[in-house]
């Protein structure tokens, strides 16, 4: 018994070995190494110079004038809540959008439902960058809401509407880039709901809106909360939309990001960024571990 | 007379007005730029967005253009390295999480697994990026096979999962019952029914890897351009109708894969 026991304990760990090598090595490696390298002074030809120093962290504050100075520099502060700002109103979006079809796709038949489903994911399977790049024909100088403009005679034919390169093109590219996560959850939780609570609400003489209120918003809470969370946490680091629709005029964190490793070649204060941008992360999912395990609670009292 | 009207709403109660109309708006906002993207690229006209007749002009010059096919052999390759080694990665991790039982590692391990899912991917980017150059590691192709690996994982693994618990883990105890060995009872039970399970899984990392622009775009060094950074580089010279045609050609195979994914899945479950 006892031999067996360790023969399994050693199968195990042999089954997970490569797992823990790969991971290990290839995912954890690298942010150990990022942290480390957020912490060092930056070289001006790309890479960095091995020598302690916050000055990563610094620059997202503060500035270095003419005179060696150090000053408040706000630059990257209005960057970051842009981000904030955007992702947020993106998750906003998404919701409203996504809860009713998620609701009317939980009251198909069996069928219909795999079917919508299906439909649902299929964008998710698709290239990103591909279906940013599709906005880019209709939101663009002559694209398609131009050219029908100009076909119904409300604009002529020199005149742009200037779409592109906006904060509304970065959102709607980040609605339409994530919308599938929000909905799967939403539905996922809608489709386990009881009816009869429904028909017991009407028979009570709830209307519609109170149906809503009461019953579906509070029951499909996990689903709305998991699916914030899958939409907010990819726009706040979002780097396609931004970069194809806003024009890299219109940086974001993680178009800032990216900027600093492709032609600031900042290295610390890139890294700096990531390490921000990850902290920003984890602080988001212990939110939302901390929210799923007193909905449980409450559920288990009930 | 009064019962059926009573009962006509009684059946719409679940049923809220508008909403059917609003998902139909919810599909087209998923699919229209899709479709006209697909459209744009039949069209004949050199300028992308002037719309002057159908053709299949831009699709034949895909096959006279030498770096589109180059960076579509290197995705191919990539894809076909990766998807494989992080299948194996996760049947073996699905193996030890879903049948090992409770042991020490067991929580450590399964989010090892999640981790390339929560960390943003610009920072995954960053820090393959960063990682690779300290250590000097180069090798090309390389980097961004072992860079697709790690995020394919996840996406391997959860079919995998899905498929070992709906397993009955009888089977195994009656073969085992029937003095068949651990090796023969994994090799003619386990293997062979989780085969559809790995093949879903595979499909997924597939179809992960060959759509990857992010990460490749940081860890590949000139030489191991995938097909999505080179679209990337083209739409940053403008908008040409050659992008839109390779591009529809990648959302069609990505569809296709996927839909093969869910005709296979739906076989298994009926």
């Amino acid at each position: 018994m006892n031999i067996q026991g360790e023969n399994k304990t050693q199968n195990r760990i042999l089954s997970l070995l490569p797992l823990w090598i790969v991971i290990g090595i290839f995912m954890i490696g690298p942010l150990l190494v990022m942290a480390v390298v957020s912490l060092m002074e930056s070289n001006v030809y790309g890479g960095v110079h091995f020598k302690f120093s916050l000055s990563g962290y610094r620059q997202i504050l503060f500035d270095t004038n003419l005179f060696d100075e150090i000053e408040f520099n706000p630059a990257y502060l209005i960057i970051i809540a842009r981000s904030f700002m955007l992702a947020l109103a993106a998750t906003f979006l998404s919701l409203l959008i996504g809860f009713p079809a998620a609701y009317f796709i939980s009251r198909q038949s069996d069928r219909v439902k795999n079917i919508l489903i299906f439909l649902v994911t299929i964008p998710f399977w698709t290239n990103l960058l591909i279906r940013t790049f599709a906005w880019i024909i209709i939101l663009g100088k002559g694209g398609v809401i131009e050219s029908s403009f100009n076909f119904f005679g409300l604009l002529d034919e020199e005149s742009s509407l200037n779409l592109m390169y906006t904060n509304s093109a970065i959102l709607i590219g980040l609605v339409y880039s994530y919308l599938p996560l929000m909905v799967l959850p939403i539905y996922a939780s809608m489709e386990k709901m009881d009816l009869r609570l429904l028909e017991a609400a009407t028979d009570l003489y709830s209307n519609r809106i109170e149906l809503i209120r009461k019953i579906i918003l509070p029951l499909s809470m996990p689903g709305i909360i998991g699916g914030s969370i899958l939409v907010f946490v990819p726009c706040l680091g979002a780097f396609i939309a931004p970069d194809l629709l806003g024009g890299g005029k219109k940086l974001l964190l993680g178009s800032l990001i990216q900027f600093q490793f492709s032609y600031a070649r900042n290295w610390p204060f890139g890294a700096a960024m990531a390490m921000f941008l990850l902290a920003l992360v984890i602080l988001v999912l212990i939110f939302n571990a901390r929210l799923n395990r007193k909905h449980r609670e409450y559920a288990n009292q009930k | 007379m009064q019962t059926k009207n009573k009962k006509t709403k009684f059946r719409y109660v679940w049923n809220f007005p508008g909403f059917g109309g609003w998902t139909a708006i919810f599909f087209g906002f998923l699919y229209i730029p899709i479709f006209i993207l697909v459209c744009y690229s039949f069209n004949s006209s050199k300028f992308a967005m002037i719309w002057t007749g159908f053709s299949f002009r831009w699709y034949a010059k895909l096959f006279s253009n030498d770096d589109i096919q180059t960076a579509t052999i290197n995705s191919f390759i990539v894809a076909f390295a990766a998807a494989p080694l992080a299948t194996i990665i996760a049947t073996f991790s699905a193996l030890a999480l879903v049948r090992g039982g409770e042991f020490r590692f067991r929580e450590f391990s399964s989010g090892l697994i999640t981790l390339p899912l929560m960390v943003p991917e610009i920072v995954t980017a960053v820090a393959t990026l960063i990682f690779f150059a300290s250590l000097g590691i180069n090798l090309g192709l390389i980097n961004v096979i072992i860079a697709h690996t790690v995020f394919c994982i996840p996406f391997a693994f959860m079919p995998i999962k899905a498929a070992l618990e709906a397993m009955d883990p009888n089977l195994e105890l009656a073969a085992r019952d029937l003095y068949s060995d651990k090796t023969s009872t994994f090799k003619t039970i386990t293997l062979p029914l989780l085969t559809p399970g790995i093949l879903s899984g595979f499909m997924l990392a597939f179809v992960i890897s060959i759509d990857d622009f992010i990460i490749t775009l940081m860890v590949a060094g000139g030489g191991a351009t995938t097909l999505p950074v080179y679209i990337y580089s083209m739409v940053k010279m403008g908008v040409s109708p050659e992008v839109n045609a390779v591009s529809s050609l990648m959302l069609a195979f990505s569809i296709f894969i996927v839909t093969l994914y869910w005709f296979f899945n739906r076989k298994i479950k009926n």
